[in-house]
């Protein structure tokens, strides 16, 4: 009678403590079990990359719509080369839509949005999204503003 | 001369009682039970008196921590307009630290000394001569089970004590301080990841698992079967278990989020 007791408590804390761990993957890192999406992957050039990190979101109109797989430095050309991956149900972006690295508020993440271009052509995988613009750097801005306000006196 | 001789000595022996850990180590696992539904029957047993009957103090400090945690964060984000990053700040710190290191030390307190308290006692009234005399493997009935009940034990353990710090965190912040609790579990989401953090944190706690239940049955089988022994044995476990976690701990950590 006791020893039964006793396989109910064990029992009970070993589900407890697998509770825990799926409430662990789910609620607190939001794994979706389902996140094995097809995606197809898309590269881009920027003159500064400015902080862009692995898994940054990539987004349209806000919305994510895939993430950031490498970051790497072409050499040929002295600029970064960044791949992402496209969720595959994303399948209508015209070749000439333009990039640009935006931050999430004043001191948040850096995220890739994407504005939508015109062409007929869609982006296929291994394509490229010629149009970029750079990570705004707060020192480069500062020495701009600089340089103006110099140059009106 | 002779503080040289002395003090080669002092290696030797520590050499040999590394060793005899680590063979007493195997001796004792690496083996397979003669009667299965026994040997399982047993290891329920352990499983009850070390995991079961610490989850009280592992679910109240647990809850505790992530309520302080929750608190202080709050007042130093609040500066910068920012006490969403609570829940993120929250989770990072339980899933990547206080977790398992936190757990680990409780456990070593709570059923560390009482894993080599029994023992100890064990061998001073000896028990485990008489399971020898009887043809029973005291390494095999005695020490095994205790040790995987151990394994076993502390990373579940972990992982419910970084679950109710969250829910506690969650309690102190969303309902008491009035974080947004959308903003909340959305900012925590964007920034833990499941295998850098949740399972990093879980590997942590296997390992400091190893290292404290290790410790503790061995201090138990060796300790010097006086009741001043097994006083001196219980508290080398706390001591000794503790100092290997952190230590432990700074290594893995700099082993997993070393690389920026």
């Amino acid at each position: 009678m006791r020893s039964k007791r006793i396989e109910l408590f064990v029992g009970a804390f070993i589900v407890v403590g697998i509770m825990a761990f799926v409430y662990l993957a789910v609620q607190v890192s939001g794994l979706a079990f389902s996140d094995k999406k097809d995606t197809y992957q898309i590269v881009a050039r920027f003159d500064d990359i400015g902080g862009l990190s692995n898994r940054a979101k990539v987004t349209i109109a806000g919305v994510n719509i895939g993430s950031v797989e490498s970051i790497t430095l072409d050499k040929d050309l002295y600029m970064g080369l960044v791949t992402m991956n496209i969720d595959s149900d994303v399948d209508n972006i015209p070749t000439d839509s333009s990039i640009a690295i935006l931050t999430s508020g004043l001191l948040g993440e850096k995220y890739l949005g994407l504005s939508i271009g015109a062409d007929d052509e869609m982006l296929t995988d291994g394509g490229e999204i010629f149009d970029t613009q750079s990570a705004l750097v707060l020192e480069t801005l500062i020495s701009q503003f600089l340089f103006k306000a110099g140059d009106s006196e | 001369m002779k503080m040289v001789a002395e003090l080669g000595a002092a290696l030797l022996n520590w050499l040999e009682s590394v060793g005899r850990a680590g063979i007493f180590l195997i001796q004792s696992v690496f083996r397979l039970p003669v009667r299965p539904k026994e040997s399982l029957n047993l290891l329920v047993k352990q499983l009850y008196s070390v995991g079961v009957l610490s989850l009280v103090i592992v679910v109240v400090s647990g809850a505790f921590i992530g309520m302080v945690l929750a608190l202080q964060g709050y007042s130093i984000l609040a500066k910068f307009g920012s006490e969403e990053a609570v829940g993120q700040l929250l989770a990072l710190a339980l899933l990547r630290e206080l977790g398992p290191v936190v757990t680990a030390l409780l456990f070593a307190g709570r059923a560390g000394s009482s894993l080599t308290a029994e023992i100890g006692l064990m061998k001073a009234t000896e028990q485990l001569s008489s399971f020898e005399m009887m043809g029973v493997d005291p390494l095999r009935r005695v020490i095994a089970p205790r040790f995987i009940a151990g394994v076993i034990c502390l990373p579940l353990l972990s992982l419910i004590f970084s679950a109710t710090g969250i829910i506690g965190g969650l309690i102190v912040s969303v309902n008491w301080l009035g974080v947004h609790d959308g903003a909340f579990w959305s900012l925590m989401q964007q920034s833990v990841y499941f295998d850098t953090d949740i399972l990093n944190g879980f590997i942590k706690a296997v390992f400091f698992s190893v290292a404290v239940t290790w410790i503790a049955v061995y201090q138990g089988y060796e300790c010097v079967p006086t009741s001043e022994g097994i006083g001196k044995a219980t508290t080398r476990t706390v001591v000794l278990g503790s100092l290997a976690i952190l230590a432990l701990d700074f290594v893995l950590t700099a082993a997993m989020f070393g690389d920026f």
